[in-house]
């Protein structure tokens, strides 16, 4: 086991190249709904029971099936009418399960980017072999059912091998959402090809903030308005991202809606704002930014 | 049925004052007053964790705050973490730092190690630095033999004396975990004052032993008049500080999920009735303990700027670190 993942140097806040997004914009803000499909008897990962009840778990299960058939699509008509488009972390057998909704997202011009195949997967204990195949299925999948190429990726419930970022790059795509560490993109170091770490934030999450930190619907429309009046400030001297994650089992709930819509039409009404997918703001980093990022870091001494 | 043996209803302990001999029994209001330098009323003692969690922590004996909680390799909390130390840190620097005060910061050895840079930001910004152990896990605790706990206190020390660039004089455990024998072998290392006991609001003195301790705490909690275990001697003592674990990021913001105006009002209502308590002659410590990767998030940091804002409005206010602290109240100790 590894003490340090060893995926990123370090760079402190205030020593780092300028960050310029497209227009002058202060931050690049983009939202990830993670459309996910949950199996009702997954097979068991030894390190990681799927569900908290025995199975069948019928309220875990049918919590986030709701998603699916109800919150979905009163979310997706909350960021059309804010004109934000979505970049889905997607669970790609919903390609399979619930194809309707796949093609209302390709339909608005949203990005797809691979959360695994489902939410009841995880990559831990995979050999190198079947953790290439679930990220070949989701290249192959995206491909097939909306056309897109697949550049991203946020591991399936946030499972890992220690090679997990490694493949991802090798096999093409540019950049990862499972680095927590920064509130602007930067380079992971990987064994070949060049990849992101582009933020997203679990502060911002809505199953973080609902389901751990145990806040109301207005209290989270008041943290993504604090969160981006910072990061609209500070990106007046270099670009910031902020990334709201949701879900729409827990943002499509009738009562929560209200509270984030306003923070959405808030934060999108806002001049110097990039509304951006993840892909573009990857690869507009990537493009402009990676090689001077990884030049600038500094190394990571070794622990005692 | 197990049964309990006959001396359990045996209290050689009770008396009056404490159960050990650590440090004496006084009452806030019943102290001599101190007087804080500058006539001030309350001392401003901001502490600021710097912290590593491994990626493979054990846990051991218990999670630590902030330790790792998914199967490995639990990228999310590590990240989340280390954020702390690349750019939770700045935004804590730069709300200091527009007021003049030098927090005083609680640095694992490893971050030291690991991100030279930060240290030099640190001692650039003239802030003290106080040992928090090798790592966050690296835990103090009952069961770990002294001469183990002895060789992790000098090794944390050999990291971070280089690097603060002065003395260090100040201890906190991580997670405010201790042995029987951590205040003696923090004072036998050539510190001066710890900060993991949360009993005062002001500095008191710890007594403390040297020599060959055992693993027990019959060094210092005994009965009076048993004399010590041979082959130890009086140690050089040490100032209990009131690092406090109430009025802190983690605990409000994370563990009691409060919203960051009620962590402003924490701060601003805990200074506003030290301030009516303390007096020029009886002054008070206002202590925050800060951890970058909780406050240093873009949506929290204002909070820590607004009750930062009304503070320093103030007159009589003293933002000092620890270290002065510990000297301004010695040198009125009788």
């Amino acid at each position: 086991m590894k003490r340090d993942p060893g995926f990123y140097d370090h760079l402190p806040w205030p020593r780092r190249p300028v960050i310029r997004w497209p227009g002058g914009a202060r931050v690049a803000f983009w939202v990830a709904p993670n459309i996910e499909f949950y199996e009702l008897n997954p097979p068991r990962n030894p390190s990681r029971a799927p569900w908290a009840r025995p199975a069948p778990d019928v309220l875990n299960y049918s919590y986030r099936d709701y998603g699916n058939r109800a919150g979905f699509w009163r979310m997706f008509e909350s960021m059309q009418r804010c004109g934000m488009r979505g970049s889905v972390s997607l669970n790609v057998a919903m390609c399979q399960h619930h194809p309707e909704i796949i093609r209302e997202c390709a339909a608005a011009g949203w990005e797809f980017y691979s959360h695994g195949t489902y939410n009841t997967r995880y990559l831990m204990n995979m050999t190198e072999a079947q953790e290439r195949a679930v990220i070949q299925d989701s290249i192959d999948t995206i491909r097939d059912h909306t056309g897109q190429r697949l550049d991203g990726w946020l591991a399936p419930a946030l499972t890992y091998t220690e090679r997990t970022l490694d493949l991802v790059a090798e096999m093409g795509l540019s950049y990862v959402c499972d680095l927590f560490h920064d509130d602007q993109p930067g380079p992971v170091k990987v064994r070949q090809g060049t990849l992101a770490s582009i933020p997203y934030s679990l502060e911002m999450n809505d199953t973080i903030v609902y389901n751990v930190n145990l806040v109301s619907p207005r209290r989270y429309g008041d943290i993504l308005k604090r969160q981006f009046d910072r990061l609209y400030a500070e990106g007046e001297h270099s670009g910031t991202v902020m990334c709201i994650p949701l879900h729409p089992y827990l943002i499509g709930l009738p009562y929560r809606l209200a509270a984030f819509e306003e923070a959405l039409s808030y934060i999108t009404s806002h001049e110097g704002v990039w509304l951006a997918t993840g892909r573009e703001i990857a690869q507009h980093f990537n493009t402009h930014h990676h090689a001077a990022f990884a030049a600038a870091a500094e190394p990571i001494g070794d622990a005692p | 049925m197990s049964s309990l043996p006959a001396d359990y209803l045996e209290y050689p302990l009770r008396r009056h004052g404490m159960d050990h001999d650590r440090y004496d029994w006084t009452q806030l209001h019943q102290r001599r007053g101190v007087a804080w330098p500058g006539g001030a009323r309350i001392a401003l003692w901001i502490t600021v964790a710097l912290e590593w969690f491994p990626l493979d922590m054990k846990g051991q004996p218990f999670k630590p705050p902030g330790a790792m909680q998914t199967a490995y390799p639990d990228l999310r909390h590590y990240t989340l973490r280390d954020y702390g130390n690349r750019v939770g840190i700045y935004r804590v620097m730069q709300a200091l730092q527009r007021h003049g005060i030098r927090a005083s910061a609680a640095v694992n050895a490893a971050v030291a190690a690991r991100y030279p840079s930060l240290l030099r930001d640190v001692r650039e910004a003239g802030w003290e630095v106080i040992a928090k152990g090798l790592d966050m896990d690296h835990l103090h605790h009952g069961a770990l033999p002294v001469e183990e706990e002895r060789a992790l206190i000098a090794r944390t020390l050999e990291i971070l004396r280089p690097a603060a660039g002065g003395a260090v004089r100040g201890w906190l455990s991580p997670a405010k975990s201790e042995s029987h024998a951590t205040p003696d072998l923090v004072a036998e290392a050539g510190l001066d004052y710890l900060c993991d006991w949360v009993n005062d609001d002001m500095p008191y003195a710890m007594r403390t032993v040297t020599g060959a301790l055992g693993n027990t705490p019959a060094h210092y909690q005994q009965a009076p008049g048993h004399g010590s275990p041979a082959g130890v001697q009086p140690g050089r003592g040490l100032v209990a500080m009131p690092h406090p674990i109430d009025l802190d990021d983690h605990t409000i913001l994370v563990q009691n999920h409060h919203t960051e105006d009620d962590f402003r009002n924490a701060l601003t209502d805990q200074f506003d009735l030290l301030y009516r308590e303390a007096t020029p002659a009886d002054g008070r410590i206002m202590a925050i303990a800060l951890h970058p990767w909780v406050i240093g998030q873009p949506y929290r940091i204002g909070a820590l700027e607004e009750a930062l804002a009304h503070i320093m409005r103030h007159r009589g206010v003293w933002a000092a670190t620890g270290a002065e602290i510990v000297d301004a109240w010695k040198a009125q100790q009788a």
